[in-house]
């Protein structure tokens, strides 16, 4: 069996960190998250942190906003290392707690599960 | 309404351009003179996602910037021009007279350069070549976002 996707949060500020840390304190599973921080960087030195979280991958790439720095460095790496690495927009909760129980599929599928899954956390509460 | 503000940021388009001088000046449009960005379609993609609707992405050139600066400061919308790094600002602003004003958004580290501000890092190189600009009348300071004091070239570059 080939190794389990690493996931890669790369976020503004301290968010990835306190993303990765409550996902670990709810499922209980330590070893898939590891969190990036563009705090202080330039471009290719955000690129430098997220392709090092990376490693030798395969990895998905979840980052806050669907446009800006966090993206942009993600995307240099994913296109430089091909169908190794796929990048999903919009990280929260939910679909690090969905992503952290499936990592047993590729790259592509596992950010489209996370996509539907971080999608479906986002409801309006009934009064 | 014209060019609001002309700024260095080594990040381009991101989160702080577009929302934190975005929403209090009602960005029309946002001009990113970077000729490597220019060159490529993928990366124009990339930049144009993290830009709402309502903000038009314009990617120029250092040529065509100069040609198309008079343009912008035409334009009814309120603009941003955006520049990556400070020989390009440098270099627009010796081709265009009306830019009176370089706003040092974000430089961050890199070998070489020393930390001025939180969000401010240059070398003496760099440093020398600000000055030579504030000496060609252009007033440079540095405001990450509009809600923090602008703080003027000489009170971090000493």
């Amino acid at each position: 069996m080939s190794e389990p996707l690493k996931g890669v949060v790369v976020s503004h500020a301290g968010l990835a960190q306190s993303l990765v840390a409550a996902a670990e304190s709810i499922s209980g599973v330590t070893d898939a998250l590891v969190p990036v921080s563009n705090e202080g960087c330039d471009g290719g030195s955000l690129q430098a942190r997220i392709g090092g979280a990376i490693g030798a991958g395969p990895a998905v790439v979840f980052v806050d906003l669907p446009g800006g720095s966090c993206l942009t460095g993600a995307v240099r790496i994913a296109r430089g290392q091909g169908r190794g690495v796929t990048v999903v927009t919009g990280v929260n909760l939910a679909m690090l707690l969905d992503f952290v129980f499936h990592r047993d599929a590729t790259p592509a599928e596992a950010a489209e599960r996370a996509r539907e899954a971080g999608g479906r956390a986002i409801r309006v509460a009934p009064a | 309404m014209s060019v609001a503000a002309v700024r260095v940021d080594d990040r381009l388009i991101h989160g702080q351009v577009v929302v934190g001088w975005g929403q209090p000046l009602g960005l029309g449009f946002i001009a990113l003179v970077d000729d490597g960005v220019r060159a490529s379609d993928w990366e124009q993609d990339l930049y144009r996602m993290g830009v709402p609707p309502g903000i038009e992405a314009i990617f120029a050139s250092l040529d065509e910037a100069a040609r198309r600066y008079a343009e912008w400061e035409r334009d009814p919308r309120v603009g941003l021009v955006l520049t990556g790094d400070i020989d390009t600002v440098g270099a627009l602003a010796a081709r265009v007279p009306s830019l009176h004003r370089v706003i040092l958004g974000g430089l961050h580290h890199r070998p070489g350069r020393v930390e001025r501000l939180r969000y401010v890092y240059l070398t003496e190189e760099e440093i020398a070549k600000l000055r030579a600009l504030v000496a060609h009348g252009v007033e440079v300071s540095a405001q990450d976002v509009p809600t923090a004091r602008a703080v003027p070239l000489a009170e971090f570059a000493r």
